[in-house]
Formats: C-alpha cells, sequence, structure tokens
C-alpha cells in the first residue's frame, strides 16, 4: 500500500485541475462530485495505509530527485509513519465532510465561482497533504507555502468586497513574515547538516550540532509556525480570516492550515527536545496566545469571530503542550479539536445559512426550536472543547495540563484558567444563540439547513463525542492510550531527553480532574442562565469591557507601530527619494545623451573632403597608437 | 638595390597621393591620387616579395618561397583597372548632370 500513497495528494490535485480548468463548462453537480469524490478517494487510500502503519509497515517512498546540487540532494519523497498517518486521516476525514458540506452551503454562488470554490478547496487539501507527507523540509515547505496560498484565495473568495480581500492579503502577509522564519532555518539545516530529510538530520542527533545552533534554528523553525497557526505575535490575521466563507473557516481551523505548525514542530520533536530554551519559548508563546485570545473571545459578537478566538486559543493549548515535551498531547488536541471546531464552524455556518447571513449573536436567540439538529450537535461540540468528559475535549486537554502541572505548576494554573474562560465565551454562545427569547427583527422565519448539511454536523458530532477514547490516560485504564502507544515511535528518541519531570501521582491528578471539571461545570451553568436572558442593549462598553471587545487594540497597535512608520517610509521614498533622486539621475542620462547627440551632429558636414582629411589624421592616429602601445 | 630605396620611394610616392586627394578638388585629379597610392603599395609589396625570395634562394636554390606576392599584384591591378572604369563612369555622370567635376559639389551625403 505504501506505493500507493503517492495517490492520495494526487486525486485533489486532479481535482482541482479538472474543476477549475473546465469551471465554464461542467455543472454546479459534477463540480460538487468531482470535488468530494477525489478527496474520499484519498481518505479510502489513507485509511488503507493507516492499517497497513498500523501493522508497523511504515517507510519513506521517494518519487525522484526534486534538486540535485553537488553533495545536496533533496529527494521528492513521501514519509509515511505512525505521525502523518494520523494527519493524513484528519485531513482528508475531516476535508471530505466540508466539502460535502460546501456543495450545500454554496448552493446560491453562480456555477464557475462554485466551480473556482471547489478547485481552491482541493488545492488546499493537495497542498496541505503534501505538507505532512514531505520526508523533508522542502518538501514541507512546498506544502507550506500552497496552503498560504489556498488560504489567501479562499479568504479573499468574494473578492469583489474590499474589506475581504484586506482579510486575504492580511493574511498572506502575515504567513510570509512567518515562512521567512522556516526558510531561514531550512537553510540553515543545510549548512549545518548537509540535508534536510527528517531521518537524516536525526540521525546526526545529538552531536552534529550545539545547543546553540539548534536553539536558532528551532526558534526560526518556531517563527514559521506562529505565522501558519496563529500564535503571538502573528495571530492577528486568523480572526480577520474569517473573511472567507463559513466551510472555508472550518477547512483552516480544523483540518489544514493552522494544525501545520503543531504538525512541524511535532515531527522536528527531537530538535526541540535538545533546544530547551526553544521548548520554554513554545510553551510560553502558546500560554499567553491562549489567554489572550480567550479574553477576546469573551466580548465579541460576531459567531464567526467569536470560534476564531477560540481557535487561537486552542492552538495556545497545543503549542503550551509542545513545549512542555507533551507531543503525543499537543497531536491529540489536534485531532480533537479538528473534530469539534469543524462541527462548530459549520454549526455556525447553518446557524448563519437559516439566519440569512445575519452573523451577529445579539441578533440570534431562541433559535433551540428552529433548528434542532444543528442546536444539538452544537451543544455537544460546545461540551467537547469546554472539556466536559467523557467527551473528546476532556481527554486531550486534561493530557496538556497535566504534562504542564509536571513541567511547572504556574503553566496548569494559568491554563486553566483559560479553559474556564473558554467554557465561559462557548456557553455564552451557546446560550445567545439558541437559549432564550427570539431577538431576530427579520421577516423570514428561521429554517433548518438541508440533510448535506446535517448529516455532516452529526457524523462530526458522533466523532466529537467518541474521538477521545483514542487516548485515555492511565489514571483510567491502565495501558488504554492507544494514540500513545501508536506514536510512540515518532517520538521514542526525544522521550528520554525530556524524561526529567516527576509524572504528577494519581491521587494529585484525580484531584487536579476533578476541580478543573467542577468549576467548568459552574461556569457552564452560571454562563447558560445568565446569558439565556439576555437581552440587547444599546449601552456603549466600559472599561476591561471595551478593552476586550476591542481585541486589546492589538491590531490598532501593530498599525501604527509597523504599518504606518513602513507607509511612511514608503510615502518619503516615493515623493523624496524616487522624484528628486531616481528620476533626475535617471532623466539626466537621457538630457545627457540627447544634448551631446546634438552637438555632435555638426561634425556631419556632408562634405566628402572633409570626411577623407578626417579618415586620414584618424587612420595616421591609430597607427601611432598602435606602435605607441607595442613598442 | 637595397630595400630602402624602394621604401622610401613608395613612402613619397604614397604621400604624394594623400595630399593630393586631400587639396585638390578636381574629382578626376583625386581620382590619379588615389591610383598612385594604390599603385605605392603595390610597388612595396613587389619589393619585399622580392627581398623573401631571395632569402629563402639561399638555402634552397628551386624554392618559390617568397613569389606569391609577385601573382597578387597582378590581381590588384586588375581590380584596380576595373575600379577605375566604374569611377570614371560615376565621374561622367557626374558631369552630364552638374556639369563639373568638382568634388565641392558631392556635398549631398548629409542628407
Amino acid at each position: 500500500m505504501l506505493k500507493l500513497t503517492y495517490l492520495i495528494p494526487l486525486f485533489p490535485f486532479a481535482g482541482f485541475l479538472l474543476a477549475g480548468l473546465l469551471r465554464n463548462r461542467l455543472s454546479k453537480s459534477a463540480v460538487g462530485l468531482i470535488g468530494c469524490s477525489t478527496v474520499f478517494v484519498a481518505f479510502i487510500i489513507s485509511l488503507f495505509v493507516f492499517f497497513d502503519v498500523l501493522k508497523g509497515k511504515s517507510g519513506t517512498l521517494t518519487l525522484f530527485n526534486f534538486i540535485e546540487v553537488d553533495k545536496l540532494v533533496i529527494p521528492f519523497a513521501y514519509q509515511i509513519d505512525q505521525l502523518s498517518s494520523i494527519f493524513l486521516l484528519i485531513i482528508t476525514g475531516v476535508g471530505f465532510l466540508i466539502h460535502v458540506y460546501s456543495t450545500a452551503y454554496m448552493h446560491e454562488e453562480s456555477s464557475d465561482h462554485y466551480a473556482r470554490y471547489f478547485s481552491y478547496l482541493n488545492l488546499f487539501v493537495f497542498s496541505m497533504l503534501l505538507l505532512v507527507m514531505g520526508a523533508n523540509y522542502v518538501i514541507m515547505f512546498i506544502g507550506w507555502e500552497g496552503v498560504g496560498l489556498c488560504s489567501y484565495l479562499l479568504i479573499g473568495y468574494w473578492f469583489k468586497n474590499t474589506e475581504y480581500n484586506n482579510a486575504a492579503k492580511k493574511a498572506f502577509v502575515m504567513n510570509r513574515i512567518g515562512d521567512l522564519g522556516f526558510l531561514i532555518a531550512v537553510f540553515w539545516m543545510i549548512a549545518q547538516f548537509g540535508t534536510t530529510t527528517f531521518t537524516d538530520i536525526f540521525a546526526q542527533l545529538p552531536g552534529g550540532a550545539s545547543t546553540a545552533v539548534l536553539t536558532g534554528i528551532t526558534l526560526c523553525l518556531f517563527i514559521g509556525a506562529t505565522g501558519k497557526s496563529a500564535q503571538i505575535p502573528l495571530y492577528t490575521w486568523l480572526p480577520d480570516a474569517m473573511a472567507g466563507p463559513t466551510p472555508v473557516s472550518a477547512l483552516i481551523h480544523a483540518a489544514t492550515m493552522v494544525t501545520a505548525g503543531i504538525y512541524m514542530i511535532a515531527r522536528s520533536n527531537l530538535l526541540y527536545a535538545l533546544a530547551p530554551i526553544s521548548m520554554h519559548v513554545v510553551a510560553i508563546t502558546g500560554l499567553v496566545t491562549a489567554i489572550l485570545a480567550a479574553t477576546i473571545a469573551l466580548k465579541q459578537n460576531d459567531i464567526k469571530k467569536v470560534l476564531a478566538y477560540s481557535t487561537v486559543s486552542q492552538l495556545g493549548y497545543m503549542f503550551l503542550g509542545l513545549g512542555v515535551g507533551a507531543f503525543t498531547g499537543a497531536v491529540f488536541h489536534v485531532m480533537t479539536h479538528a473534530f469539534f471546531k469543524a462541527l462548530l464552524f459549520l454549526g455556525a455556518g447553518s446557524v448563519i445559512h437559516a439566519m440569512h447571513h445575519q452573523q451577529d449573536l445579539r441578533f440570534y436567540g431562541g433559535l433551540k426550536k428552529h433548528l434542532p439538529i444543528t442546536h444539538i450537535t452544537m451543544l455537544i461540540g460546545c461540551l467537547a472543547i469546554a472539556g466536559i468528559p467523557p467527551l473528546s475535549g476532556f481527554f486531550s486537554k486534561d493530557e496538556i495540563l497535566i504534562h504542564a502541572f509536571a513541567s511547572n505548576p504556574v503553566y496548569y494554573v494559568v491554563g486553566l484558567g483559560g479553559a474556564l474562560l473558554t467554557a465561559f465565551y462557548m456557553f455564552r454562545l451557546y446560550a445567545m444563540t439558541f437559549l432564550g427569547s427570539e431577538r431576530n427583527d427579520g421577516h423570514h422565519a428561521p429554517h433548518e439547513s438541508p440533510k448535506a448539511i446535517t448529516y455532516v454536523l452529526v457524523i462530526l458530532a458522533v466523532l466529537s463525542a467518541v474521538g477521545g477514547f483514542a487516548g485515555i490516560p492511565e489514571l483510567f485504564a491502565q495501558n488504554a492510550h492507544k494514540l500513545k502507544n501508536f506514536l510512540a515511535p515518532v517520538f521514542e528518541r526525544s522521550a528520554p531527553l525530556l524524561a526529567s519531570h516527576e509524572h504528577p501521582s494519581h491521587t494529585t491528578e484525580w484531584m487536579l480532574l476533578g476541580v478543573s471539571t467542577a468549576l467548568i461545570l459552574a461556569i457552564i451553568v452560571w454562563t447558560n442562565r445568565s446569558y439565556s436572558r439576555y437581552q440587547k442593549t444599546d449601552a456603549e462598553q466600559q472599561g476591561i469591557s471595551k478593552l476586550l471587545a476591542n481585541k486589546w487594540y492589538v491590531d490598532e497597535l501593530y498599525n501604527g507601530i509597523i504599518a504606518k512608520p513602513l507607509l511612511a517610509l514608503g510615502g518619503f521614498l516615493g515623493t523624496v527619494v524616487e522624484k528628486s533622486g531616481i528620476d533626475k539621475a535617471v532623466n539626466g542620462v537621457g538630457k545627457l545623451v540627447s544634448y551631446s547627440s546634438r552637438q555632435l551632429r555638426l561634425v556631419q558636414s556632408g562634405n566628402v573632403a572633409n570626411y577623407v582629411l578626417i579618415m586620414v589624421v584618424a587612420i595616421i592616429l591609430i597607427i601611432r597608437l598602435v606602435f605607441y602601445i607595442r613598442y | 638595390m637595397p630595400i630602402e630605396y624602394y621604401i622610401y620611394l613608395a613612402v613619397i610616392l604614397f604621400s604624394i597621393g594623400v595630399t593630393g586627394v586631400l587639396t585638390r578638388r578636381n574629382a578626376i585629379v583625386v581620382f590619379m591620387c588615389i591610383e598612385l597610392m594604390l599603385n605605392a603599395v603595390n610597388l612595396l609589396m613587389v619589393a619585399f616579395s622580392k627581398l623573401h625570395h631571395a632569402k629563402a634562394l639561399v638555402s634552397d636554390a628551386a624554392t618559390t618561397t617568397g613569389s606569391e606576392a609577385q601573382i597578387f599584384v597582378f590581381f590588384i591591378m586588375v581590380v584596380a583597372a576595373a575600379e577605375v572604369s566604374v569611377g570614371l563612369a560615376i565621374i561622367v555622370m557626374m558631369y552630364r548632370n552638374v556639369y563639373n567635376v568638382d568634388i565641392n559639389f558631392l556635398n549631398r551625403l548629409k542628407n
């Protein structure tokens, strides 16, 4: 089956070409069929590959040599192992569900735009597959850039709206900043190790590079991860990415794109394990991002913005997990997060669809009876993300927090605070949307979405509910953490390096679990009660609320300290340096040539005798010159 | 005769030719001066050829080395004869058009 893995990215790519090139010819249903079936085939192959890997048949598939310069050989190769097979399943599986959902959600688009949408969506899946399958950092980088491009294309899908285009540009620029870090790290690795292939680099460690060099490389890689996975300081593009259609948000947040950074660090686990400073940077950045984004989410009124900040916050948890050495926990959280975040976004899309593109929570309320399926599935999603046992979010978040506790109790306390905030803002969203009185002033009654939407929601809800059982902690049952056993070979070399932390005793763990669950439950009950009585008010937000509603003014800060000085510099260069410097120099050259040729023209008198004289004099001079030079 | 005599003669002939071309305005005289320069060069060529041949004969009595230029000169003369006929034809045409053979009339190259 390993030999067939090259087909996994090929199918979505074929779908992209078909739908993209024939967008004016194909009907909507044909495009939908192509888009969904290509990803579905990729999913089926991924399943076979996964079962092969489960039997221990992992390996590398080299297709051809991509770059060959002197001693540096970069093959176009796929690495199929435990880590990439898990990601393959998440990407193609959730990606497929989102494709199916999109066929219904994007139904109002005209057929050529519909085809454009699906071709981008397929390209997105293709890029992400390339990213996780690549056996070296260069192939990974191709996918890395690919997802950046696709996010730009899809965020700016409605390209007639300037604001959406700006959001797309913002995403692209932010990602480019991060990509630069990644690129520097790749060059550094070539200089240090002479190769970019994962296995070759890891074979040279430890000892192949000093801790300082490894710290530099890992920090550069981490800059790349902050861009792609929306961490401080490059997170602001993700909430703006809500400009794209809702299924695109689901795709970006759940299956593709933002998990790239987590995957990359998990893949480079040995590099990070040998660079403790980088681990601390990763953990602290993750923690701060988790808290900051969670506080912003508290006061957002746009349903998609709340979910966007919640993603940033959850990604922060994953980085916290990576930073404290809980690589399995981070990958586990990627998986469960893919399920419930896709569910929440698609549910939100269903609500938006039902409410005729109204996205403001303040105009929702009482939708429980109009959207029964959406309501139940969203409730499961909210409970899962809040971390209520036995839903999936509970297990993965708990694993990260326990490891954080073992590493440093402060991480745990702050992380738990973030988890409480998560519970609060998710149930604020839930209560304002589904409970209370109807505040919808539209004339159309809300209606439940078509089957392509509700079926997908139900499947994702089931996955969100049971997905956590892949990683039951040892606390509950001996050796029941299947994911950990499965992923163990990937992390086996970094595990001994990180084993210095004492795992907390079972009593402590029970206590921590009990306290966090009780607190989260209390928050949920309280939030539900207070926000189900929510009434619209026109009162201006004051104090800290205003600060949170305005997202800590981070956008304004970036505008002030980066964008405005840059614009001023650009203006200075444009008006002063260009106009009076470069332009004058260039025009001067032109004027000089035309002036001198006007003078030189007078030499041409037209008199033959003159020409002959000049010729004779010139020949004599040349002969003199030749003699002068030679003798 | 020493080679220097030939060289002096050729230089004098060539200089007369150049001076004539530069100073005279009658097209026919200019033309004759050009021929003079051509023949000065021919003379020089034959002289050097003879010199080379004489040197080669010292070591090998049957050699023809160095005598090629004697043949070249005939070619040059033939080409010069052809050139003269073309040149004179141009001058005749010029006279038919402007009733003069002064080369200062040939100042139309400007436009």
